[in-house]
């Protein structure tokens, strides 16, 4: 396993591949061209996973995203022993475990699977720079996104589409995405025998959730999101089936049903990467096609996809896409800064059982359905609390299976009304809204006990409940469950209040509609032409005023309208490349 | 002009010490060729004023730095007719605040150039209490608008009101031509407001007082009695009366142009007055332009009183859950409605609801639609109803039932048919 003899003909001849597959996210076997190149024509192949715990940015993570982890890397093992390998799992960070690991396994060839967000393109940059000075070959191969996100930025005039309409206005002219590549078979991996030392598990070995750290119960059986490869695919079956069965593939409404974890979930898998996104696409429109006769089926059949794929999009070129400071799509609102409230509000206490029950769920089981997560977090900022859209990315973060940096933050952003063009008028009432979704109040009961004996009548609100009743279900409203923190009605009532007055000062509108304060673009089938003859001929002034763009019919560049629409705002930085607009007059500051 | 001076050159002769070198390059030139080019420093006052103008605070403050004369523009009155103070704690905010000594500065050098000015606090009790502060100071001051502005909770309303009331009097007296004045979410009661009266009541054209629950319905009633000239006025529905209405409508009074009105629940099943209907008849006999902006935040079983008669309403905004009836109502009697917003209604088909909405408020022009249900066939009716007039249509997109005739794939190509522009309902993530 050493590079061969001592003349330079003899080197070439027998010049010895000893591959690394680094192992990030992409924790499968199947549909893995990275992988695949790692084998291909090597004489030796090592499986990788680099366990980071200080590495910024996971420092937020809780028990159940790394159990989930620890399980999922686990299950490669065990994969990966029946190909006879192994997973190396080495500690440390990527800076300074991998010029340790070139030197001990006299590396020629590293692999893995592009990272678009930009912490990530960031430390992979440098990792490919120092694997050329140690003389390793770096392949990359992009997988964990359907399409590539620099392609869809190119194609809709090199910025990201920032209103869901628009990415899927592109996508729908781009061809399928590439085919998933079959799972790694013995053959190719006969190929390349990798020695498995006797100390293997000591050394490498994936560590227990105790060695990490953390403290586990005996029969601590929440975990209903098992890790792993080889679960993604039996929940992949299991989701396929039960979509055959209903054959229908409208959107399914709520219903109290939905708020539990699904057995055929399977946002987890995608985030670590257990399951392909292709494999999952290929899967739905196969069987659409089958199920509907060979119609093409529309854009709305990928929409969990397709969400995924336009936040990694909106955030690969922004590292200021988690915060709202310095984010040039982030709208700066004056949240309120309150470690309180947010602390009754991430530990669910905030007296509403609604909210309460949705964040105890998402603490014991790291998950929870989409519209609970619009519900808590409506509530958080614009709705109830105001406070910042980054304190409740954080909790996510820490306690959320398939929340990972782009997805998280874009998602808080758009709850939040902080980008991506969003109406702010409707607010999830934190009792109305959970009763209608759950009539039967079920869901409560069950992540809050404390409050299983209440009637339906009360238990979306019990501080509304009389005495005799609080009595009877042995639950008193302020002593064993806490008082509501605030007044529902008068905190909408200010909220939206501020949010007008947030966007009333960006857009300068002083009429009384309160749709019309948010600026609505006009979505066109077709991606904008390059307009800059519009851009500059336009005023700041103009440019503002909502209705302008919806009747002139002219397709204004996002970017040109952004950098309009946010340059009066002292605060926020102006998108940076508006080198071929020129502005006429700004503003008079003093008007 | 990012480039940070050092401050002592204020104390040199007005020749221009500043950007030296660009001084230079735009000197020799001149004494090279013979033109006259301008000296920098000399630029008429008058220009400097103009485009200081355009310069935010912080750039100007920059410029004032640069010699002597441009720090005399920079403290010309015109430059201090509008200010914004921002009153921010690092422990309640993300933002920053308006310095302590730029604030010294202008009550000492500035405070009866003021004409135009408001005050942005933070939640904490001390920005509102810096805001009383400098409001107390303002004595030479002759201010045309003054905003009171809470960007989180509403911390003005955590002072003692005597405190408050003093500051905020202090500003009544002395200005004597208040023509707009917003205080809503603040301590201000109705001896405050006769005070207002008496000195500004020729002047006063706006007043937003929303959630002002020391003033009583006597109290603003006084205002519109005796501010003919009152245009624009904001309160919570508690305070609005009869007597109100029609002292609004008065000979002696303006045209109002807008009315806003919160209804706010502040305990389940509160009870409601009416209005009467001739009330709102005079209303619109004496202002027929004015718009009447209504925000209700109440429970579904509250809405008893509101809605049985014909009313005035242009915007309409439901924050909570409203119910069937009361929309079947709200078609019935508002005729001249121009916004619909509805946050939620339940889970019961609203297609007859809209539809006579769409036939009987012909000034429609704007709805927004969020936890409800529709199914597609009825919204495209209602669309085709309403055809171009709906400049603003946001619809949840999960408001919308497929049903035989459309599915949601389908139906925003009818809408934007009918609405003769590209349409789609708002989505919200589903991941």
């Amino acid at each position: 396993e050493t590079r061969g003899g001592n003349t330079i003909e003899s080197t070439v001849a027998t010049m010895v591949v000893n591959s690394v597959h680094w192992f990030r996210k992409g924790l499968r076997l199947h549909d893995n061209p990275a992988l695949q190149e790692a084998l291909n024509g090597a004489d030796t192949v090592r499986c990788v996973y680099i366990l980071d715990p200080w590495f910024a940015g996971s420092a937020n993570v809780g028990i159940n995203r790394w159990r989930f982890l620890l399980e999922s890397l686990e299950d490669l093992d065990t994969s990966l022993r029946k190909l006879n390998s192994r997973l190396f799992v080495v500690r440390g960070q990527p800076a300074d475990v991998f010029p340790r690991l070139f030197k001990e396994w006299n590396v020629t060839r590293l692999t893995f699977e592009y990272d678009s967000e930009p912490y990530g393109k960031e430390r992979d940059a440098a990792i490919i720079k120092m694997a050329q000075e140690y003389g390793v070959e770096t392949l990359v191969r992009n997988t964990h996104t359907l399409y590539s996100p620099d392609r869809i930025i190119e194609m809709n005039n090199h910025s990201p589409p920032l209103t869901f309409k628009r990415f899927q206005a592109i996508v729908n002219r781009l061809e399928l995405p590439r085919k998933p590549l079959p799972t790694i078979t013995q053959e190719q991996m006969a190929r390349c025998r990798t020695r498995i030392l006797d100390n293997h598990d000591e050394r490498y070995g994936v560590p227990s959730l105790e060695e990490l750290g953390f403290k586990t119960f005996k029969g601590d059986s929440s975990h209903v999101w098992k890790g792993g490869e080889t679960e993604a695919l039996e929940r992949l079956n299991k989701h396929l089936d039960r979509k055959a069965w209903v054959a229908n593939f409208e959107r399914p409404r709520i219903n109290a049903q939905s708020l539990f974890a699904s057995p055929t979930g399977l946002s987890p898998y995608l985030r670590f990467g257990c399951l392909s996104c292709r494999v999952f696409y290929y899967n739905l429109r196969d069987l659409y096609m089958k199920l509907r006769r060979h119609s093409s089926p529309p854009l709305s059949l990928f929409g969990q996809l397709l969400w995924r794929e336009f936040f990694y999009t909106a955030a690969t070129n922004n590292p200021n896409f988690d915060r709202m400071e310095g984010n040039p799509i982030c709208v700066q609102i004056p949240w309120d800064h309150n470690p309180e409230a947010l602390a009754k509000w991430a530990e669910g206490r905030t007296g509403f059982p609604w909210i309460d029950a949705i964040m105890t769920q998402l603490r014991q089981e790291g998950w929870i359905h989409h519209l609970a997560r619009h519900a808590v977090a409506c509530f958080l900022t614009r709705g109830d609390l105001w406070i910042s859209w980054e304190s409740g990315m954080k909790v996510f973060e820490e306690l959320l299976l398939d929340a990972d940096w782009s997805v998280n933050a874009g998602s808080w952003m758009w709850l939040s009304c902080s980008a991506f063009f969003q109406q702010f008028f409707h607010c999830y009432c934190p009792v109305g809204f959970g009763r209608r979704t759950d009539p039967s109040g079920d869901y409560i009961r069950r992540y809050i006990p404390k409050l299983k004996d209440y009637p339906n009548r009360y238990i979306y609100e019990p501080w509304n409940a009389p005495e005799s009743v609080q009595k009877e279900a042995n639950c008193i409203v302020g002593v064993d469950y806490p008082k509501p923190m605030i007044n529902h009605a008068e905190s909408s009532r200010l909220n939206i209040e501020r949010m007008k007055q947030v966007y009333q000062q960006l857009s300068h509108y002083r009429g009384l509609s309160l749709l019309a304060s948010v600026p609505t673009i006009q979505e066109e089938a077709e991606p904008p032409m390059s307009d800059d003859s519009y851009a500059s001929s336009s005023t700041a002034g103009e440019a503002r005023q909502s209705s302008i763009i919806i009747l002139t019919g002219f397709t204004v560049q996002l970017s040109v309208f952004f950098a309009l629409f946010l340059s009066v705002n002292q605060n926020v930085t102006t998108l940076p490349d508006l080198t071929k607009k020129s502005f006429t007059m700004p503003k008079k500051i003093n008007a | 002009m990012k480039r940070r001076l050092s401050r002592d050159r204020e104390d040199r002769p007005s020749s221009c010490k500043g950007p030296a070198d660009s001084c230079k390059r735009v000197r020799q030139p001149a004494e090279d060729s013979g033109d006259v080019l301008p000296d920098w420093a000399r630029l008429p006052q008058e220009m400097l004023l103009h485009i200081f103008q355009y310069l935010p605070l912080l750039d100007r403050a920059f410029a004032s730095q640069v010699c002597r004369g441009w720090n005399e523009a920079f403290h010309m009155p015109e430059l201090w007719r509008c200010f914004e103070f921002e009153l921010n704690q690092p422990a309640s905010s993300y933002l920053k605040a308006t310095h302590p000594d730029l604030i010294k500065q202008i009550i000492k050098r500035h405070s009866n150039h003021l004409q135009y000015v408001s005050f942005k606090v933070d939640s904490s009790t001390e920005s509102a209490e810096a805001a009383c502060d400098i409001l107390s100071q303002l004595v030479n001051c002759s201010l045309k608008t003054l905003g009171l502005i809470s960007t989180a909770r509403p911390s003005f309303m955590e002072l003692p009101k005597s405190h408050f009331i003093s500051a905020l009097t202090v500003v009544f007296v002395n200005s004597k031509s208040l023509s707009s004045l917003k205080i809503d979410d603040t301590p201000v009661d109705d001896p405050s407001l006769k005070v207002l009266v008496a000195n500004n009541s020729d002047t006063l054209k706006l007043l937003k007082m929303s959630s002002c629950p020391h003033v009583s319905p006597a109290g603003i009633l006084c205002v519109a009695d005796q501010c003919h000239g009152l245009r624009e006025l904001a309160l919570n529905y508690h305070l609005l009366s009869d007597e109100l209405l029609l002292a609004l409508s008065s000979e002696k009074h303006v045209h109002l142009e807008h009315l806003r009105i919160d209804v706010v629940s502040e305990n389940p099943g509160q009870q409601f007055h009416t209005i009467k209907k001739s009330s709102w008849d005079a209303m619109v006999r004496h202002s027929p332009k004015f718009n009447l902006v209504m925000y209700f935040f109440l429970y579904e079983d509250e809405f008893g009183p509101f809605f049985r008669d014909e009313i005035p309403v242009t915007h309409l905004y439901f924050g909570r859950s409203v119910s069937k009836e009361v929309l079947g109502r709200v078609g019935m009697n508002c005729p001249r409605l121009v916004e619909l917003v509805v946050c939620a209604n339940g889970l019961r088909p609203l297609d007859e609801e809209l539809i006579r909405i769409a036939e009987r408020c012909q000034h429609l022009s704007a709805i927004g639609l969020g936890e409800c249900e529709v199914s597609c066939s009825a919204f495209v009716e209602f669309v085709k109803m309403c055809g171009r007039r709906l400049s603003q249509l946001s619809i949840m997109e999960e408001v919308l039932i497929p049903d035989h005739k459309y599915s949601l794939d389908e139906i925003h190509w009818e809408v934007s048919k009918h609405l003769g522009r590209v349409w789609f309902p708002d989505m919200m993530p589903t991941w």
